[in-house]
């Protein structure tokens, strides 16, 4: 049940009007001047008393702030960081103008927007398709299944230093149960975080264990909560195996598998503790990526190059946000809302 | 409940066959973790370690005794950070969704988008003003510093935003109608109302800042008396004399409270959730 009685509605198309005219005449503490409620609909004039305009200003205030203070001002910040150069404290000292931009159309900063790139595809793709391998035999009326679903959410639990930090162990030469298992099938392990062309694989394998947790968890909801009328009308209909999953099971969860798509593309593009804690940045920069790059220039070894980070920093958020606008304008069309 | 099937004999052996399958292969990191941390060096630097060795707590001792990188204060700065932000998540979103969802403001519509616009910044991406910010305020070293950014959050409000909006209106003018005014009905009607999702938003919020990585790393690094379990285990694995099983008894000693939570919490988490960013 939605809240929004007609009067809502009134209410926010009034906003649409004059809200602009409120958003800049209003002093930042709230207090609406005479002039400025006369021009304000009578709707909102006959709710407001003093009493709940100060409650309001009240209400807000904290989480304005803090947003204000620690999201909005430092997108400003990074722009300004990144037009000027810094002495060798880090401290931004004279202008560079569009120096750090430029910077940033040379190949090696192409290949940390490639390396970004496959790395978030292949731990979206995995860490999709895996829980889903597992989420959809956990919905059958099966004893156990509970308890196999509880398990298989526990990598939820691990931080990006905990996960890393056991996985290096897992995969490190001396006592790795993954190479021994692998030469008893006669396969030589590779150098898993040493060799340059595993190790963004050997990282984003390691987000999938991360992500897997969370992720069964959302689609078993999902899952879940599937009408079993609809499931066996199309079962009587004759679709099962294959069919019945892509053309009925699927549609009914896409909100739900929507959900992870996103969640967990936003997690990989955002992933520091395991290229930093696993390989730090490499062998040979081999996965430095994104989130990487812009720790690496601004904070390791006291590289104090904030510019340059705070320019990389401005891409990270442009590409986050042409993702999640390509992500709802063009998947979320496709899915299907009860 | 309604599943997807009842499946037949053969389908039913080949689902425990994967499942199993699976289990061992995603499960055995937390066995080692869990295990491994009561396990010495003799029995863990093997090839496959062996799990069923010598136990003993040696590596719990070492761990908590260890000077280079002190666990315990490291502990205690952890949970300060799992609170602080939990609470502060809890105030500040509470009040913001109560405001945009039952006070009248013409700013409600461009506040909600404002709102949901910092959901869409990576924290990666300001993360450098904010180090430069802190610093300039001269607290980096406090443990306010590790929680400062953070005592708000725009999916927080979102997620409570959702939920009051789902509130019964007969009850709210119910109240009304009885002299309720806003405090009171926020906090004897409207949050107990709102349970499941206060719950999800608790849990989420202690997770996000118990784990959280990149921000501690960068405050700790220049004062290691702020570092956060997640930061001290880092400093743990760079050092060369810590062997496995002291690294997996501070590992374990971290996951204590997630663990708890993903095993006792999820039913909360996947409620709340699921209320307001799928359906």
């Amino acid at each position: 049940m939605s809240r929004d009685d007609p009067s809502t509605e009134r209410d926010v198309s009034s906003v649409s009007t004059v809200g602009n005219a409120e958003f800049t005449a209003s002093p930042p503490n709230g207090l609406v001047t005479a002039a400025d409620s006369a021009t304000v609909s009578q709707s909102v004039i006959s709710r407001w008393n003093p009493r709940e305009l100060a409650l309001t200003v009240l209400f807000l205030a904290p989480a304005v702030v803090g947003l204000g203070a620690f999201v909005i001002f430092p997108l400003f910040q990074a722009v300004y960081l990144a037009t000027m150069g810094s002495d060798i404290l880090g401290n931004p000292t004279r202008f560079v103008g569009f120096q750090h931009f430029e910077e940033l159309f040379t190949p090696d900063f192409g290949a940390v927007l490639a390396r970004t790139a496959g790395f978030t595809l292949m731990v979206v793709v995995a860490g999709v398709v895996l829980p889903m391998a597992l989420a959809v035999p956990l919905s059958q009326r099966l004893p156990g299944m509970r308890v196999f679903r509880t398990l298989f959410t526990l990598p939820f639990a691990y931080s990006a230093s905990a996960a890393s930090v056991v996985w290096l162990l897992m995969l490190n030469p001396a006592m790795s149960p993954v190479n021994w298992l692998l030469q008893l099938v006669g396969v030589t392990a590779p150098g898993w975080t040493t060799d340059s062309g595993w190790a963004l694989v050997t990282v984003a394998g390691v987000t999938v264990w991360m992500v897997s947790g969370f992720n069964l968890l959302v689609l078993a909801a999902g899952l879940a909560g599937l009408d079993e009328q609809v499931l066996e009308a199309a079962r009587i209909d004759g679709a099962s195996g294959i069919r019945h999953f892509t053309g009925i099971v699927l549609p009914m969860i896409s909100p739900s598998l929507f959900f992870v798509i996103v969640t967990t593309t936003l997690t990989a593009l955002q992933s520091l503790g395991q290229p930093q804690v696993m390989t730090d940045g490499g062998p040979n920069g081999a996965t430095s990526t994104l989130v990487y790059s812009i720790f690496n220039q601004a904070f390791h070894n006291n590289n104090s190059n904030y510019g340059l980070a705070s320019a990389q920093g401005l891409v990270l958020l442009i590409v986050g946000v042409l993702l999640a606008a390509v992500q709802f304008g063009v998947i979320e069309r496709r899915v299907h809302y009860r | 409940m309604s599943r997807l099937n009842r499946p037949g004999k053969v389908t039913s052996t080949f689902t425990y066959v994967w499942l199993v399958v699976a289990a061992v292969v995603l499960l055995f990191p937390i066995l080692l973790t869990v295990l491994g941390g009561f396990l010495p060096s003799i029995d863990l630097l093997r090839q496959p370690p062996n799990l069923l060795g010598h136990y003993t707590v040696d590596s719990y001792i070492g761990a908590l005794q260890q000077t280079v990188v002190p666990l315990l204060p490291a502990f205690g700065n952890s949970l300060f950070v799992g609170l602080v932000i939990m609470l502060a998540h809890l105030v500040t979103s509470c009040l913001a969704a109560y405001a945009l969802v039952f006070l009248r403001t013409p700013l409600r519509t461009p506040l909600f988008w404002l709102f949901m616009a910092t959901i869409m910044v990576p924290y990666e991406a300001i993360v450098v003003p904010n180090a430069l910010f802190i610093r300039s305020l001269g607290i980096g070293d406090s443990r306010f510093a590790l929680v400062l950014p953070f005592l708000a959050n725009g999916f927080g409000v979102f997620l409570l935003r959702q939920a009051f909006r789902q509130f019964p209106g007969e009850l709210r003018d119910a109240a009304t109608i009885d002299g309720c005014g806003h405090v009171r009905f926020l906090f004897t009607i409207l949050l107990p109302g709102c349970r499941p999702a206060i719950a999800a938003l608790a849990v989420w919020s202690f997770l996000q800042g118990w784990n959280m990585y990149f921000w501690p790393l960068i405050i700790s690094s220049t004062n290691n008396s702020l570092n956060t379990l997640q930061t001290a285990v880092f400093a743990l694995r760079s050092n060369d004399s810590a062997d496995p099983g002291l690294l997996l008894a501070g590992i374990t000693i971290t996951l204590l409270p997630t663990l708890l939570l993903v095993l006792f919490g999820q039913r909360w988490l996947v409620r709340g959730f699921t209320a307001g960013a799928v359906k």
